[in-house]
């Protein structure tokens, strides 16, 4: 990084640092002239406002935990004091809150965006692993922050999910107790949930950075899905994309603004504003929103596998959910040897674009599946089955879709260049 | 050095030598870092004063017949039921092929202690708390305790008979001090 070319500034200071540290020099060539396809749509803004979420969670998140306090007999009572009695302790609280699941909206579209426009292809495999990796540490994250409150959901929500790990054969006790530091959830698991959930966003923000730089090697994918040829195919990503990102950003935080002042408990659950109570489980464990649709494939699996004919069980109906439930992201990481077609994006690939449609569909109604009782009806469905049906997709869609996809999908002629694309698109619609 | 070593006299003999330290340390090293992460990693179990608070004393005087109580045990609900004769004779006459946790009443009480049932009340599928111990709570179909998360019914012997659960409900160590109060732990 170091030894690269200089830029020279006019500013006597900016010059002198950039002499020793090219910090100004790296800035000039990453975000300033860094050469971006031109063709980018509104779907290439959730990065950077992924970016902006992530600051404003450490920055909200560094000036609550100056007002809570991680003991069981006072956490609950902590954050209810920031949200009356500590100056603007609400409004941090609040955007902290809402921030987590305005932080999920924005990665949801952008994993999404990259599916759709195949960018976890060759050269972006690692771009994609990385990104894959950063989901996982804010499920983590957040899994751990909606402890922090204390209240009867945090509770039992965390009990829940760390019970998942029982599920593993022969270590799967020891492991629990390990992560509770006791034998239920407890002061040693609260405490050490604050530690972890203070670290954590620390680790996402160096993972980002790695995740960053990948992207700086092979260069933004685009809505054609193929590489630009030259200097007519890109423009500089200043003004051009700070100008759009900027704007973007605003019209998301005006949405989200709406929620944060006016809606603040909407995406939240009212039994979590009742401390835990580790006697009375609530009728009905729901976990926040971003995680309904794994929550949904968990609870999908019923039923125990074993060898037919025998009592011999192989995996229990427990284990089973479990490994269902983090192989549905296992297979987000290994997407790219999944899907080999050589289009990239879904505009020229109209099969992949009418499963990938679906897919979208079927993963949000998992998410309604996953907000459901176990015992509730769809029109006249057992919930379990519609649970059981999208997990199927869900699978089939990688393992058997687009595998299938691959050697069947002609797809449609690709534009020469994305100079040409744009050329053609603004005289079709002049 | 990949190049300039070919030309070097005692090639062969300094690069096994090189490996062969080479891999001792590397072992050493790997070893060492094995044993400054054990403390790290251990320190996250349960600490002295946690375990220290694992005995419960439970007088049961106070239970009449058909009645439970709940009593807390290193964080966790402990069920104590005072069975009635019906629901020890239900216990009892179960066909064990039906069980997919196979075990006999009398491997969960204690012998000639059949009216006292001891579990730990906390599902084995997920950890909710099943409902069953107000009298006017479900017991599930089976009598015993009904789990509402998902759906986990348990019999008298707080056995699991239907639903997602794998186990029946753990029988925490116990022991009768006297015959009206019992250590839990
Ligand atoms: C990846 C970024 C982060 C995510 C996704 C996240 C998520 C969450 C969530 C979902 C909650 C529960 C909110 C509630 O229901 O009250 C929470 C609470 C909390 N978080 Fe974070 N957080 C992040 C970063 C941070 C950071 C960097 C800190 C501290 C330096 C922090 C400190 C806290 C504290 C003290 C609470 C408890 C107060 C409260 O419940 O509002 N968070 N977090
Ligand atoms: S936790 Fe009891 S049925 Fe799932």
């Amino acid at each position: 990084m170091g030894s690269g070319e200089r830029v020279e500034f006019d500013n006597k200071v900016v010059n002198w640092i950039d002499e020793r540290l090219p910090l100004f020099t790296l800035m000039q060539k990453e975000y300033g002239v860094f050469p971006t396809p031109r063709n980018f749509n509104y779907f290439w803004n959730f990065g950077a406002i992924a970016m902006f979420m992530l600051i404003a969670m450490i920055a909200t998140g560094i000036f609550l935990a100056m007002n809570y306090t991680p003991h069981v007999d006072m956490a609950f009572d902590s954050v209810e004091r920031i949200d009356r009695d500590v100056n603007w302790g609400w409004m941090l609280r609040d955007i902290h809150m809402n921030g987590g699941s305005f932080f999920f909206i924005a990665v949801y579209i952008h994993i999404f965006r990259g599916m759709y426009y195949g960018s976890y292809k060759k050269p972006r495999e690692l771009l994609w692993i990385l990104g894959v990796v950063i989901f996982l540490l804010m499920m983590a994250t957040a899994f751990m922050g909606y402890v922090l409150p204390w209240g009867q959901m945090s509770y039992w929500g965390a009990t829940v999910i760390t019970n998942l790990f029982s599920a593993i054969p022969f270590v799967g006790d020891s492991i629990v107790t390990l992560l509770w530091g006791g034998f239920s959830i407890d002061n040693p698991t609260l405490n050490r949930f604050f530690a972890l959930h203070y670290l954590m966003p620390f680790v996402i923000l160096a993972v980002v950075f790695l995740h960053v730089w990948a992207l700086h090697i092979c260069g933004s994918n685009n809505p054609s899905g193929i590489e630009p040829k030259g200097k007519q195919d890109t423009l500089p990503f200043h003004p051009y994309y700070t100008m759009k990102d900027t704007f973007g950003l605003l019209v998301f935080l005006v949405i989200f603004c709406v929620f944060v002042f006016y809606a603040p408990d909407y995406l939240g659950h009212p039994d979590n504003y009742k401390e835990a109570n580790a006697l009375v489980t609530p009728a009905h464990i729901v976990p926040e929103w971003y995680f309904l649709p794994f929550y949904a494939i968990l609870r999908a699996i019923t039923f125990d596998i074993g060898i037919p004919f025998t009592e011999i069980t192989i995996i229990s109906a427990k284990l089973g959910g479990v490994i269902s439930m983090f192989g549905s992201i296992g297979l987000l990481l290994i997407l790219p040897w999944l899907d080999t077609h050589p289009i990239r994006s879904a505009r020229y690939r109209p099969k992949y674009k009418f499963f990938l449609l679906v897919f979208l569909a079927v993963f949000c109604m998992l998410g309604y599946v996953g907000s459901q009782s176990a015992d509730a009806v769809f029109f006249g469905l057992p919930m379990t089955l519609i649970g059981i049906l999208c997990t199927t997709y869900y699978y089939g869609f990688f393992l058997v879709i687009i595998p299938w996809l691959n050697n069947t999908e002609k797809g449609k002629d690709l534009p020469k260049s994305i100079h040409d694309a744009v050329l053609k698109t603004e005289r079709e619609k002049a | 050095m990949a190049a300039g070593s070919k030309s070097i006299d005692h090639d062969d003999e300094g690069e096994t030598r090189r490996d062969f330290l080479f891999l001792t340390a590397g072992s050493f090293g790997a070893v060492g870092a094995g044993v400054v992460a054990w403390p790290f990693v251990s320190s996250m179990n349960p600490a002295a004063d946690t375990l220290a608070l694992s005995t419960t004393e439970v007088p049961l005087d106070k239970i009449p017949k058909g009645q439970s109580i709940t009593v807390m045990w290193q964080g966790k609900p402990v069920f104590v039921r005072h069975r009635t004769d019906k629901e020890i004779e239900e216990a009892r006459a179960v066909n064990q092929a039906e069980l997919s946790d196979k075990q006999d009443d009398s491997e969960r009480i204690k012998e000639n202690k059949d009216e006292w049932l001891v579990v730990v009340g906390i599902c084995t599928h997920l950890g909710c708390v099943p409902v069953g111990q107000k009298t006017s709570q479900s017991k599930g179909e089976y009598g015993g305790w009904f789990c509402p998360c998902h759906g986990s019914h348990y019999d008298t012997s707080g056995r699991i008979r239907k639903g997602p659960a794998p186990k029946n409900l753990a029988v925490p160590p116990y022991e009768f001090l006297s015959d009206t109060l019992i250590k839990i732990g």
